[in-house]
């Protein structure tokens, strides 16, 4: 299959991008300053993401659509304000995970941010789910943009006036040059931040207006590390169809109204909510600067196998090593000692709470 | 730039270590274009001081937030000394990695070990041959 280029591809190069194939697209990786400095702007300024490459999928349809998508989905989406949006995710039978995802309640409808590598499937997934009753478009004429960073609700009011009014998990519609654009307040990078759905043909263009206004391009290397900074999970590393958002330490994430509720997995969700889960995500910090990456065995003091890790890496805003992954439920309480197999050495390292960097989430909706 | 003739004695391997030997002690570190091709360097680890390490065996490990990469030791030799400062700060490898941030020194046993190596000129057409 050939590689795709999202519509900001030129804009990367001039950038001076590098690029790595990913879910089939060429994404950049990192730009001329390199994945520390990204990382660290986006902290201390504001950074721009292209993440054209994710899924957005729209699904319209009456008051039945509702029910439908609740016999997806375990939130309570009549209670989804418009213009809402809920992180979730779309389940296997088992209570595995086919993808995380954020819905956001549209006009006539839906709109469902999905994952790059798993965009494809969770469409037809969710179409057999649906029967092909209702319209659905997994629409490739939208680019994605997110802007995160402490900045990065005063350089977008400069080009989209009362953006900054949204509140957190809150999005609408607005006009970039007579274009309809749609805004909302979310991230992945534990800063406050917006993400915007935007015609193909004017993102350039936005994009331009948003470096001019003192942002700048941050490539997928440094979305790693913010992310897991702030303790969140990367499809495909910290959670797949083998693990449950119980399992994953995202409980949170399931509506309360819906334990009782059927949906793919919903037995077993309720059967672990109620008797604890035998292995649970956890954050993890070695004692040394050494770096714990995906598939690293985790070990109790007695040598005896407990776990693994699922993503590791350096975390520049906390200057240290930082990692995390399963270990069995009886390991996961804060503190415990733990060692991780690196290059035939066990490297001591302890259960810490999540998230190693603390979130920055924009609390009211118009904190000027 | 170094002087012409310390640049002399500076040698390079295929696996972009650089090596400059001074009598029977040589200074072993990585090049500026590893360093380009690394990335952000995080973690470093050294083969410990009186160690023995053979000609293209591993003698430590840099680690950049994309990925871990074995140094090998471009001649054989007893480890005399290592570089704490850049196990404390990994950055240093990156801002000055053909001086300051130097790996380890050896004390070598075989000088003709050496006479494999590129000179600057050669690394330089190496790497930019293995670069495209």
């Amino acid at each position: 299959m050939e590689t795709k280029k999202t519509s900001l591809f030129n804009l990367h190069q001039k950038y001076g991008a590098k690029f790595v194939e990913f879910a089939g697209y060429q994404m950049p990786i990192q730009y001329k300053d390199g994945i520390i400095q990204e990382h660290k702007f986006t902290r201390s300024n504001s950074g721009i993401f292209d993440v054209s490459h994710m899924g957005q999928l729209f699904i319209f349809g009456d008051d039945n659509l509702i029910e439908d998508l609740e016999n997806i989905f375990p939130i309570d989406l009549k209670k989804l304000n418009l213009n809402q949006s809920k992180y979730s995710f779309l389940m296997n039978k088992e209570g595995g995970i086919y993808d995380d995802l954020i819905i956001t309640k549209i006009q006539k409808g839906y709109l469902i941010i999905l994952n790059a590598a798993c965009k494809n499937q969770d469409y037809k997934i969710i179409e057999e789910k649906l029967e092909k009753k209702y319209v659905m478009n997994l629409d490739e004429s939208l680019s994605l943009i997110a802007i995160q960073g402490p900045d990065a609700k005063n350089v977008l009011e400069k080009i989209i006036p009362n953006s900054n009014k949204l509140r957190f998990m809150n999005g609408n519609k607005f006009y970039f040059k007579e274009t309809e654009i749609y805004i909302t307040r979310s991230g992945y990078t534990g800063e406050d931040g917006f993400e915007i759905s935007i015609k193909n043909e004017k993102v350039e263009k936005f994009v331009e207006l948003l470096i001019e206004n003192g942002s700048k391009l941050i490539g997928l290397g440094a979305r790693d590390t913010l992310r897991l900074e702030a303790g969140l999970c990367l499809y495909g590393n910290d959670i797949d169809q083998k693990t449950s958002p119980i399992e994953a330490n995202l409980k949170w994430a399931i509506s309360k109204s819906r334990i009782e509720d059927s949906y793919p997995g919903s037995s077993i969700i309720k059967n672990q909510i109620e008797k604890g889960v035998k292995k649970l995500r956890v954050g993890i910090k070695p004692k040394t600067r050494v770096i714990a990456r995906g598939d690293t065995k985790i070990f109790n003091e007695e040598s005896k196998e407990i776990g693994k890790i699922t993503s590791g890496t350096f975390g520049p805003s906390v200057d240290c090593s930082i990692a995390m992954g399963y270990v069995d439920n009886i390991y996961s309480s804060l503190n415990t000692k733990i060692f991780l197999e690196i290059r035939g050495k066990k490297i001591p390292a302890s259960i810490c709470n999540l998230p190693f960097y603390k979130k920055n989430y924009a609390k009211g909706g118009t904190n000027v | 730039m170094p002087k012409e003739e310390q640049m002399s004695e500076v040698k390079f391997s295929k696996e972009h270590e650089w090596i400059k030997l001074d009598g029977n002690i040589a200074i072993v570190g990585i090049t500026q274009h590893a360093t380009e091709m690394l990335g952000d360097i995080v973690f470093v680890e050294l083969p410990d001081v009186g160690s023995s390490v053979e000609k293209d065996g591993n003698a430590g490990v840099v680690e950049s937030t994309k990925a871990a990469s074995d140094i090998y030791t471009p001649v054989s030799g007893e480890v005399i000394e290592n570089n704490q400062s850049i196990v404390d700060d990994p950055s240093k490898v990156n801002s000055d990695p053909e001086s300051e941030a130097w790996f380890f020194k050896l004390k070598i046993k075989d000088s003709s070990e050496m006479d494999s190596l590129m000179n600057r000129e050669e690394y330089e057409k190496f790497s930019k041959e293995s670069n495209s």
